[in-house]
């Protein structure tokens, strides 16, 4: 039990998708100049995170290795991953057609998000099973969500800031994203 | 000299004293005018009297230009339940009943009746003291005190009939003798000269909400008034008088702003109003003490608000008084009754430094809701040039509602008008203590004021958009109805034509259009 | 072999999408409705489209840009822009200018009027109140200031023109401190 919470810290904070290990960072960078769509955005990717890290696993487990072809798994992982990213984007499309509308491009552009492939074949990587695949798939997703928020909530606080001219917009987003980055190493060692 | 506080409990004599978070201490500059003397303001030649000196409906002339009218008469009325009505101050013609600029920030101009005195000042014949005071019942007394146009006088000039008329039991009832504001001292003239009327007053309105208890707060930096009120109340007592055996005169720490009435209820009975709410529903009543001997005129002399004690002072003013003014005087003339000002850069304000209103000129009148005319330095008045926010805080350290004003500040920059809302900009009650102590000098709350006026603005205009939506479709709908009768009426027109020869249908089982067009078809074919 | 497997892969899959697709088929556009609670409803027509409903499908539909409203002026175009998640441009010079200052309403001098009633039939919010051959009058609550009823469709010279509508104290607007002629009281 123990071990299962630490993997998930670790997902979280220690190994931060997006400002430790710096994947992801796509749609952090381009759906977090306000607060709901961020929100809506993380949950989306969270969703497709979970979900694809488990059927990964599945597919590289019952499908892949009994019949040899480990070497396929960038390719089926895509086509897993691009699956789910389509049957979120319709789903969403119903439930929601606001956020779906301003997320726009970013929700196909999830099958491409690096962190979701990363986790993906990262769990293949460290060979874990089923249960630490999806621990950490939804612990990447926290992680994800969480930075998210928070990237998002500073860049509103920002907008209405006395920014210097040159600095607005995309420099001081990335200067802040730098900085949390460095905050986030605080974390290392922990786990 | 500004300092901030935080919530804590004194012991102050008998009663048990709160205090309210937040505040500054000021400078009260209330010896420049000498609250001592209450000096009678000479009779003006014209009397501009709005007919809405109050919050709710204006109220509608009863007289007709032309007509004299004695003092006292009434000169509009109105039936909705949160209005006043209004009477002459002295006797005279009204000469007109007109648009006139208001003593507002915007110089807007609103129906005013104008009066030119006569001189003579005479009351009307019908106004008396009310017969036994003492058996009146409430509902007489509150409209007795509808009838006589009384507000608050404090300056929110809500109608005290209205707020008289609570819908649950009230327990304590507060009177504000308090006034933080630095320069007033109108309310303190009051209480010197006339504490016996205040107190008969208190009572009576004691009678009108029934409450158990009553606490009459005054400021402990006037410690004449609340002497004189002391000694009016034991006297009264003395005589066995009903009712003044639960009136309590207390003095309250001198704190900005302290005479607020949600922060005096705090500090007298550790009770906060509900956000949004008002003070009945905690079972408390607060007047102005200047309402009160309002109420004690109406009822013991039969006279309606005409006059009210204001205080003419700054420092751009040669002879800061207290005065006797009747309402409808123009600013103007009480400047001169003044000694005249120093010079001519100087701002006039109505009401104190803090929260008071800029005129546009001294040819407005004196309302209901003035209680103090502040002639400043154009200098002080015009600040120098906002620097950037510094992000100390002190601002909220000091906000007497617990606000956080860099917050709005921000956001008010920002027009996020769903963010000035959870941050709760509808609270400010606009006390500037928080632009007094920023170290940027930024105008915090002409910030705030524009953002409210700003974000009703918006919410009228969403309205009325969502009116003018609805209109059209209904529009579009009429009109489609219309094109489709009309097609109905061609195809059955052509289908009459053709079918004339072929079938017939019985025109008593034809539709209407079918029988209409029967009777326009014989009318062709014939 | 792996040709087989990721061909069958492909098929299921495929095959589940195209279900998922039939199954969660969405009707018309219901940000549509979200637009058009955003736009000021003055049906005048500057934004090229015949009122603020065709404007709103054009915009949902990715037709027209966010910037062509002047009655919504910049507020308006931040609103839509908020809503979209898009940038806020500047407002189009093309399509007129901001409405700046108090709301304009359509006023007809009853000396003049004819009685045509071409005004109360273009009026797309039934503004204007009257009947053929007699007196027309503009009802100031509903007027939106689109200026549709000017002429050159009024035949009569100087009988429907704009003015300003006059504000109360209660409607009365602080202006913002920091437009330069602001002063401050405190």
């Amino acid at each position: 039990m123990a071990e299962y919470l630490t993997l998930l810290f670790a997902a979280i904070f220690v190994d931060n998708m997006v400002l430790s290990r710096f994947l992801g960072l796509c749609p952090f960078m381009g759906v977090s100049k306000k607060l709901a769509p961020a929100i809506g955005m993380g949950m989306a990717t969270a969703f497709v995170l979970t979900l694809s890290s488990v059927c990964s696993h599945l597919a590289d487990e019952y499908l892949l290795r009994p019949l040899g072809l480990e070497y396929l798994k960038t390719v089926t992982f895509i086509l897993v991953i691009a699956v789910i990213v389509q049957a979120t984007e319709l789903g969403m499309r119903k439930t929601s057609p606001l956020l779906h509308s301003v997320l726009g491009i970013y929700l196909p552009l999830i099958t491409t998000n690096c962190a979701v492939l990363g986790i993906a074949l990262l769990n293949v990587q460290e060979g874990n099973d089923l249960i630490r695949s999806a621990l950490y798939g939804f612990g990447g997703a926290l992680g994800f969500t969480l930075v998210m928020v928070l990237f998002a909530s500073v860049r509103e606080r920002l907008d209405l800031a006395d920014v210097p001219p040159s600095f607005r917009g995309a420099p001081i987003a990335l200067m802040t994203a730098g900085f949390m980055s460095v905050a986030f190493m605080g974390f290392a060692g922990m786990a | 000299m500004a300092e901030s506080g935080s919530a804590g409990r004194e012991k102050r004599g008998m009663k048990k004293l709160w205090r309210f978070g937040g505040g500054v201490k000021l400078s009260g500059h209330k010896t420049v005018s000498d609250p001592a003397k209450v000096q009678r303001a000479p009779l003006p030649k014209r009397l501009y009297l709005p007919l809405r000196q109050h919050i709710g409906a204006p109220a509608e002339p009863v007289v007709e230009v032309g007509s004299y009218v004695y003092k006292g008469q009434v000169l509009a009325v109105s039936s909705a339940f949160v209005s006043a009505p209004v009477h002459a101050p002295s006797s005279g013609t009204v000469i007109a009943i007109e648009k006139h600029t208001m003593p507002h920030q915007s110089g807007i101009a609103e129906e005013c009746a104008v009066i030119e005195t006569d001189g003579a000042d005479r009351w009307h014949p019908d106004i008396a003291p009310l017969p036994r005071p003492g058996l009146l019942s409430a509902d007489e007394l509150r409209a007795r005190i509808r009838e006589a146009g009384i507000v608050g006088l404090g300056g929110a000039v809500f109608p005290s009939a209205a707020k008289l008329k609570p819908p649950r039991a009230i327990d304590t009832l507060i009177l504000n003798g308090v006034e933080c504001e630095p320069y007033i001292t109108c309310d303190d003239a009051l209480m010197r000269s006339r504490p016996e009327e205040i107190v008969r007053g208190l009572l009576l309105v004691q009678r009108v909400v029934e409450s158990a208890e009553c606490i009459i707060a005054v400021e402990d930096n006037k410690p004449e008034a609340i002497a004189r009120m002391r000694d009016a109340v034991e006297k009264l007592r003395a005589s066995g008088v009903g009712g003044s055996d639960a009136i309590e005169v207390v003095a309250v720490p001198t704190r900005f702003p302290a005479g607020g009435e949600k922060q005096l209820i705090k500090v007298l009975t550790g009770k906060e109003v509900p956000q949004g709410g008002l003070p009945y529903e905690i079972g408390i009543v607060c007047l102005n003490v200047g309402t009160t001997a309002a109420v004690y005129d109406a009822v013991y002399e039969g006279r309606p608000l005409v006059a009210r004690i204001m205080t003419v002072t700054g420092p751009q003013i040669r002879q800061p008084a207290n005065f006797e003014v009747l309402i409808g005087t123009p600013v103007q003339d009480m400047l001169d009754a003044a000694g005249g000002v120093v010079s001519d850069a100087h701002t006039l304000i109505m009401g104190g430094p803090m929260m008071g209103t800029r005129l546009p000129h001294g040819q407005v009148p004196v309302v209901k809701a003035s209680n103090c005319i502040l002639v400043e330095n154009a200098a002080l008045a015009d600040r120098q040039p906002a620097m950037p926010c510094i992000r100390c805080g002190t601002c909220a350290t000091v906000c007497p509602i617990n606000l956080l004003p860099q917050q709005l500040y921000w956001h008010a920059r920002g027009k996020a008008y769903d963010k000035l809302d959870r941050h709760h900009l509808a609270d400010c009650i606009e006390c500037g203590c928080c632009a007094v102590v920023c170290p940027s000098r930024i105008p915090l709350v002409q910030y705030f004021r524009y953002a409210k006026t700003e974000k009703a603005a918006q919410e009228a205009r969403d309205a009325f958009a969502d009116q003018s939506r609805v209109r059209m479709q209904l529009r579009e709908a009429r009109l489609a109805r219309l094109a489709r009768e009309q097609e109905e009426r061609k195809a059955k027109r052509k289908a009459a034509r053709l079918g004339k020869k072929k079938t017939k249908v019985p025109i008593d089982q034809a539709g209407p259009a079918t029988r209409e067009m029967a009777g326009e078809a014989r009318e062709v074919v014939a | 072999m792996s040709v087989i497997v990721l061909t069958l892969l492909g098929l299921v899959f495929g095959i589940g999408l195209g279900y998922a697709a039939i199954r969660f088929r969405v009707e018309g556009n219901p940000l549509v409705e979200k637009i058009d609670a955003v736009l000021p409803q003055t049906q005048c027509g500057q934004c090229g489209y015949p009122g603020c409903r065709p404007y709103a499908e054009a915009i949902a539909a990715d037709e027209a840009e966010i910037n062509q409203c002047p009655p919504g002026g910049d507020a308006g175009v931040r609103a839509l822009a908020d809503l979209l998640g898009r940038d806020p441009l500047p407002l189009n010079p093309d399509n007129g200018v901001a409405a700046d200052g108090p709301q304009m309403v359509a006023v007809i001098d009853e000396e003049t009027c004819i009685g045509c009633t071409k005004c109360m039939q273009v009026c797309p919010v039934d503004a204007i109140a009257g009947a053929a051959k007699h007196i027309h009058t503009v009802l100031n609550a509903y007027c939106t200031g689109c200026e549709l009823c000017l002429p050159p469709l009024c035949p009569v010279e100087k009988c429907i023109v704009m003015a300003p509508e006059e504000t109360s104290i209660r409607e009365w607007k602080w202006p913002s401190p920091e437009a330069p002629a602001a002063r401050s009281a405190a």
